[in-house]
């Protein structure tokens, strides 16, 4: 029961993080309906940024309050990974707007590779690994074989994820960016004649998504404080599975699926065994999409001829 | 268009410098923290900050200029775009030519040993044989290969490496364990493949497009986590070591009065067995080339072809959609096994990490790049993308420019990366993206690419 309930906390951690990812998938992929491979490297490029960003913040500007540091960097990592991601919409994807289904994915994989390639070269092959911080423990229950314990970081993870959801939804659903963004996804071309700028609109849903994934850089680099220039693929990967499980497109599912896939992975983990618990999310993945392709939430994709 | 039906134009000025002045402004939003600053662990394994703002200023001024240029000489009526012209007469004696082009190709791959051992000798020739020829044809065949599923039947797959893999580790336990003789494993290698190729294809068969593409990923991924894991079969990451060299029909490549230098009458030199894998590759490369051109006049090519432009009218045309994906996904899957197969006997030595999803995108770059479905182009991208890499290892040159902890090879995939993202955008179909019907009323006309409508993969 103790196993349970530790493997519990730890698995809503990691699920909010791979739910904050996913939701840049599921945007991306409600409005021009292409998977974004290169969102997973856009998260890494986050870390990155998040980490040099926290180090130029103590070492060169000399800053000691803890929160100060975390919120400037959130908000750095935000505001520069929408640049990444918008100048990457710009240069790779937005020309290839009706052409064959294929090309905006293969470009797509392309700018993965690249992007992880670009840091690997910039930022050398080594893992880079932060100092750890906020390490207070809370020992939940007490007694026994086995303490079940709750960090602060994790409380903060699920805090700050909590929050930014709260005031994301707040966009998409009462602002007019957040309605002309909905109007793009049920019918983009009905959406311009309405005098949508819908060009606008798909940037600013890349730089949303970037958003939350540069949050989820930030989170991911306090919770395990280490990063390498490989690690966008299997987060990206994972994300990816949590939105299709949640039905591709839909924001809450986005958020459950992310939920379900980091309970998954970690009581995989805990219980069978940790080599394999790719194995489990990718098996997810298939077994989604093969037996229910439209996810828990997801709208049936019906084809017209 | 005549040039003369334009006003004189005039330099715009203004709105070049600010569209300069706004991008040079996103590159140093861009350059900050990645570029301007390294973080390096120092002695006591703490990160420390190397500044590079030399390099931000360098970047920021290109973009700057580059930006400024493209505005200022931008042409200034932007018209439509013309229409895909069919193709001139030119194009058509072309693709004539290609013919004898290939015959020539051919040619001189098959003297290209000769005459590498001819200007380099036994010792120096080693590496252009091995690491170039031979290598180049294990991307060829992989991209023929490949061709078969994504450029055919328009499947995208991304794990394709798994069924290289297969093949790999077919060959390299087959022979360690049993001491099975590498012309057994090599058709072995290939069924196992196969099977697996028709394996994970059955679960996929109702997927399209993205979602398949994902799934083939996830599969990829799986075979390599289980390799990498299962180590009481595989040796896990450590890999499958001493695995038996090729022989000739038997005559093993050995000095001594038993060995095919002896039966033969020569001097015993290393270089036959590479010669003798070129030549095997070479001839396995050829095979899957012709077998892939001669199926495509059959049904079950025309059929693959169908599926690849729409599934919909296919399927409403009454051809079996599910047999048409399996035997896609089963040859393709046969000749990457085949592939693994020599390449497990080139290196003699496999292990997980050859059999990355970074493997499958370089083998999908290769195919895209090329032009799906175009034989010839995929072997010029093939030759092109690894030639290219492995030339990189050999401009140690450019160590005295740039500093000795310059490592060429080390921009190989940021090449190929950015390489995939520009031609999907300047010639989405590929270098080479003529159609040459199979079936045709009194004469053979290539079509241009972008006339071709295709579905949704």
């Amino acid at each position: 029961m103790e196993i349970f309930l530790q493997q519990l906390i730890n698995g809503v951690t990691l699920g909010s993080i791979y739910g904050l990812i996913a939701i840049g998938y599921t945007m991306v992929f409600g409005i021009i309906g292409m998977v974004n491979f290169a969102h997973g490297d856009v998260f890494m490029v986050s870390t990155f940024i998040a980490l040099i960003a926290f180090l130029a913040l103590t070492q060169i500007l000399g800053a000691t309050s803890l929160p100060f540091c975390f919120i400037a960097v959130l908000i750095g990592a935000m505001v520069l990974t929408s640049l990444w991601s918008y100048m990457i919409e710009r240069l790779a994807y937005r020309r290839l707007r009706g052409s064959f289904r294929l090309a905006p994915l293969i470009s797509a994989i392309g700018m993965s590779i690249f992007l992880s390639n670009l840091v690997y070269v910039l930022q050398g092959p080594r893992n880079k690994s932060m100092p750890p911080l906020f390490n207070d423990v809370i020992q939940v229950t007490q007694g026994g074989g086995y303490d079940v314990t709750l960090s602060v970081k994790q409380i903060l993870i699920v805090a700050v994820t909590a929050l930014l959801l709260a005031g994301f939804w707040l966009l998409v659903q009462k602002t007019s960016l957040g309605r002309a963004q909905r109007a793009c996804e049920q019918d983009s071309r009905m959406a311009a004649l309405l005098g949508i700028d819908v060009d606008r609109t798909i940037s600013l849903t890349f730089v949303i998504g970037a958003a939350l994934a540069a949050v989820a850089g930030v989170l991911y680099m306090l919770y395990y404080g280490v990063v390498n220039s490989s690690d966008g693929f299997i987060p990206g990967v994972k994300a990816f599975t949590a939105a299709v499980l949640g039905g591709i497109g839909s924001l809450p599912g986005a958020v459950l699926g992310g939920l379900l896939i980091g309970l998954i992975e970690t009581f995989w983990s805990a219980y069978f065994s940790s080599d394999y618990k790719d194995v489990a999310a990718f098996s997810i993945l298939a077994v989604t999409l093969i037996f229910m392709p439209s996810g828990l939430f997801g709208r049936p994709d019906v084809e017209k001829v | 268009m005549p040039e003369a039906s334009h006003k004189p134009r005039r330099l715009a000025l203004r709105p070049a410098l600010i569209g300069a002045a706004k991008a040079a402004a996103l590159m140093l939003g861009l350059a900050f923290p990645l570029l301007a600053y390294r973080a390096e662990a120092d002695f006591s394994n703490q990160l420390v900050l190397q500044s590079r703002w030399s390099a931000v200023l360098f970047a920021v001024a290109t973009v700057f200029v580059l930006r400024f240029a493209s505005i200022l000489f931008a042409r200034q009526d932007k018209a439509a775009p013309p229409a895909p012209k069919n193709p001139s007469a030119m194009l058509i004696r072309l693709t004539g030519l290609a013919r004898f082009a290939s015959l020539g190709g051919i040619a001189c791959l098959i003297a290209f040993p000769i005459v590498m051992l001819a200007l380099f000798g036994a010792a120096g020739s080693l590496k252009w044989i091995d690491n170039f020829g031979i290598q180049i044809l294990i991307y060829v065949m992989l991209g023929w290969g490949l061709n078969i599923v994504v450029g055919l039947a328009g499947l995208l797959d991304l794990g394709y490496v798994a069924f290289y893999a297969v093949g790999a580790y077919s060959y390299a336990l087959l022979s360690t364990t049993w001491g099975w003789s590498f012309w057994i494993c090599l058709p072995v290698a290939g069924l196992l493949a196969a099977f697996w190729g028709v394996m994970l294809g059955f679960p996929v068969l109702r997927l399209r497009g993205d979602y398949l593409a994902i799934v083939t990923l996830a599969f990829g991924e799986i075979i390599r986590i289980v390799l990498t894991n299962w180590t009481a079969l595989t040796n896990g990451d450590s890999g499958i070591g001493s695995i038996p060299r090729i022989s000739f029909f038997g005559l093993p490549f050995v000095a001594g009065p038993s060995g095919f230098a002896a039966h033969f009458g020569l001097a015993y030199a290393p270089i036959h067995r590479v010669i003798f894998l070129f030549y095997l590759v070479l001839a396995l490369a050829l095979l899957t080339n012709f077998v892939t051109l001669r199926l495509r006049r059959l049904p079950i090519g025309r059929a693959w072809e169908a599926l690849r432009e729409d599934e919909i009218a296919c399927r409403s045309l009454g051809i079996d959609t599910v047999t048409t994906k399996l035997t896609a996904f089963a040859l393709g899957a046969l000749v990457a096994g085949l592939a693994g197969a020599v390449f497990a006997a080139r290196q003699n030595f496999v292990s997980p990490s050859s059999f990355t999803f970074l493997e499958s995108a370089t083998i999908l770059a290769i195919v895209v790049l090329g032009g799906r479905g175009s034989q010839l182009g995929v072997a010029l991208a093939a030759t092109g993308i690894i030639g290219g890499s492995e030339l990189l290892r050999e401009l140690d040159g450019l160590k005295r420019i740039f500093g000795d902890a310059f490592d060429p090879t080390q921009y190989r995939m940021l090449i190929v990366g950015f390489a995939m993202v520009v031609m999907m955008n300047w010639k989405p179909r590929g270098l080479i993206a003529i159609r040459t019907p199979s079936i045709f009323l009194f004469k053979r006309k290539p079509i241009v690419g972008a006339l071709a409508k295709e579905g949704h993969g």
